[in-house]
């Protein structure tokens, strides 16, 4: 796969999400959804206009919504439980812990409005934790899609595979970078630009500045590896590994916590497989503010900039050749 | 069409479990011989284990007992039987109690009590769904189990299925926000295939529940929230039989029977006394306590 970076179409990834719930429910009666009072916001909506007997506003109760999944999940339902990712991961935390992975039920997590992308709602909305506080959970699947594309196949591979399963998507329009017809397989990462020198591993929305950090990089010569993780967990260790051994050095890039996010968790695999420089770009244990998601991109550091300045300090640190 | 009501099969007393809810009134006698052995399975098995919850092991045991033995549409040979009646025991920490239940009805062997709380026991310290049969959903965590209850009487609603949900719930754990968001919802939902038993003895692990954090007046709040509420003696098997009867029978929302029952219930050391929530009993204790519970039945 390759993919120029010049101009993208932008779409909310939250709109994949409703858009593979609608065809979902219409192939599959055990297919429902939870929202709790966010309808709109989640475009879960589209679903209840469109199935009503099979979905269910909880109000503002997020544990309890939870619960209710659970339960619907032991009837032999496929729920899909949709909330502001901050709340979904962090306000019923232990219900997703205890109730729902240590049972190993068939519960689905979309996590909305990941990262900065509610913006000016500020930092009490802004889910800047859930990978880290999902992918600790035994048993759990943590999906991270990078586009509106994506997300609807991420979607798709959560109803296809048995037992929980974190799906973090936003709410502000971002590139479509990747295409219909790229596979995506829970586990795999996939690889949108080929390169030697360094390995810049995105997960999310960060893929488009990713790729904008690579042809920068490019045109001073250096050849950048991009490589979309879209799945957290199960974390793609051959890829990385693979990236460590091949280029020598690796870059995170994430609209989240690099404590425990993509970063912690390439830095764990690194650390136990094949030590190497390696740098983090992402949010740096700080909480957010007000402000547009492009404004809070920039000022928190999550640019094409960054990233390439993270790059050429790896390639620094790798040495002479 | 309604399920038929399974005969018990396991090394139970037999009960047809049809005549709880038709009327004509199940052998109590029975009952009360099954609660006095669910008694001594309990005291036996915490003590074999070093650890557990005796107080609201023994508070709740005529309602589980009740339910297992004279009201449930199960197969114990077939845990996962479709057509079965869910149990869900929120307050987790009383799974003594269960796990004798369960035995007792033939779900597993009995001889596995004596490992309860060990490494590698099918019976954790907290029910566990897919290390022992009979247990539906995992629970330890209080406050949950009346939401997951809530997600099996929605999910059964659309199936139009006439399964019905059964859960325990403990006073004390009535403490938790999430009990009164799936009160809420069993409400709203109309979820008259749910039945949840408050196993108010009064007493949590601190001390009493109203000196702790005051939980009353509990019929006014269940019924603020929109539910039908049978209060009774939790130790009264005419009682209790009488209430799950009028539970399956209330159209439109869901019952909550409040039982007044006495923690440590058959024991009297251990009656009302916040330190035996959560101890189990030493050698001298145990004896003292199943010669208790032998003088009490009536030979």
């Amino acid at each position: 796969m390759s993919a120029s970076v010049a101009r993208f179409e932008m779409k909310p990834t939250r709109f994949g999400y409703s858009e593979a719930l609608l065809a979902l429910g219409r192939e599959d009666d055990r297919i429902v959804v939870l929202d709790a009072d966010l309808a709109k916001s989640t475009t879960t909506e589209r679903f209840k206009e469109r199935f009503p007997g099979r979905f269910f506003d909880m109000g503002i109760a997020e544990q309890n919504m939870l619960g209710m999944a659970a339960g619907l999940s032991l009837a032999g339902f496929v729920p899909f439980v949709s909330t502001y990712g901050v709340f979904l991961s962090g306000r019923a935390w232990d219900q997703i812990r205890t109730t729902i992975s240590y049972g190993g039920l068939n519960v689905k997590l979309g996590g909305a409005h990941g990262g900065l992308s509610v913006g000016p709602d500020g930092a009490t909305h802004q889910a800047l934790e859930e990978i880290t506080l999902t992918r600790v959970l035994p048993g759990m699947t943590v999906l991270v899609p990078a586009d509106y594309q994506e997300t609807i196949k991420a979607t798709r591979a959560a109803a296809a595979v048995k037992g929980p399963v974190y799906i973090r998507f936003g709410r502000a329009p971002v590139p479509m970078v990747t295409r219909p017809e790229d596979p995506f397989m829970i586990g795999k990462a996939n690889t949108y630009r080929e390169g030697g020198d360094i390995t810049i591993i995105s997960t999310g929305a960060m893929l488009a500045p990713a790729l904008r950090a690579a042809d920068n990089l490019a045109s001073r010569g250096i050849q950048a590896r991009v490589l979309n993780m879209h799945t957290i967990k199960p974390l793609d260790v051959d890829a990385v590994v693979r990236a460590a051994k091949e280029t020598g050095g690796l870059v995170t890039v994430e609209e989240h916590q690099i404590n425990g996010g993509l970063g912690g968790a390439v830095a764990e695999c690194l650390v136990e497989n094949f030590p190497a420089p390696m740098e983090r770009v992402g949010i740096r244990d700080t909480f957010g503010e007000s402000g547009e998601p492009d404004e809070l991109q920039e000022s928190y550091g999550l640019t094409a900039e960054e990233i390439e300045a993270a790059a050429r300090r790896v390639i620094e640190r790798k040495g002479p050749r | 069409m309604k399920p038929l009501r399974m005969k018990i099969t396991g090394s139970g007393n037999g009960i047809e479990s049809k005549n709880a809810v038709e009327g004509s009134s199940p052998a109590i006698p029975e009952l009360e011989k099954t609660a006095r052995k669910i008694r001594r399975l309990i005291l036996t098995m915490i003590h074999a284990a070093g650890s557990g919850h005796p107080g609201g092991s023994l508070s709740a045991c005529e309602l589980a007992v009740a339910l297992y033995f004279g009201v449930l549409r199960h197969d114990p040979r077939n845990p996962s039987w479709e057509g079965r009646d869910y149990v869900l025991f929120s307050k987790g920490h009383v799974a003594p109690l269960q796990y004798a239940c369960l035995a007792h009805a033939g779900y597993f062997d009995e001889s596995h009590l004596k490992t309860l709380r060990k490494l590698g026991s099918i019976l954790q310290g907290h029910p566990n769904m897919h290390k022992t049969p009979g247990v539906e959903v995992s629970s330890g965590s209080l406050g949950q189990g009346l939401s997951v209850a809530c997600g099996l009487g929605a999910g059964l609603k659309i199936q139009k299925a006439q399964n019905r949900v059964y859960c325990i719930l403990g006073d004390g754990e009535l403490q938790e926000g999430q009990v009164w968001e799936a009160a809420m919802s069993a409400a709203h939902f109309k979820l008259d295939n749910l039945c949840a038993m408050v196993d108010a003895n009064g007493v949590q692990l601190d001390g009493p529940v109203a000196d702790i954090m005051g939980v009353e007046p509990l019929v006014d709040k269940w019924r603020a929230f929109g539910w039908h509420v049978i209060e009774i003696d939790g130790h009264d098997f005419n009682r209790i039989l009488a209430a799950y009867g009028e539970a399956e029978k209330t159209a439109g929302k869901p019952t909550a029977i409040i039982a007044r029952t006495v923690k440590g219930k058959g024991v009297s050391f251990m009656e009302n006394r916040a330190e035996w929530h959560g101890k189990a009993p030493n050698d001298e204790e145990l004896r003292a306590a199943l010669a208790e519970l032998e003088g009490g039945a009536a030979r």
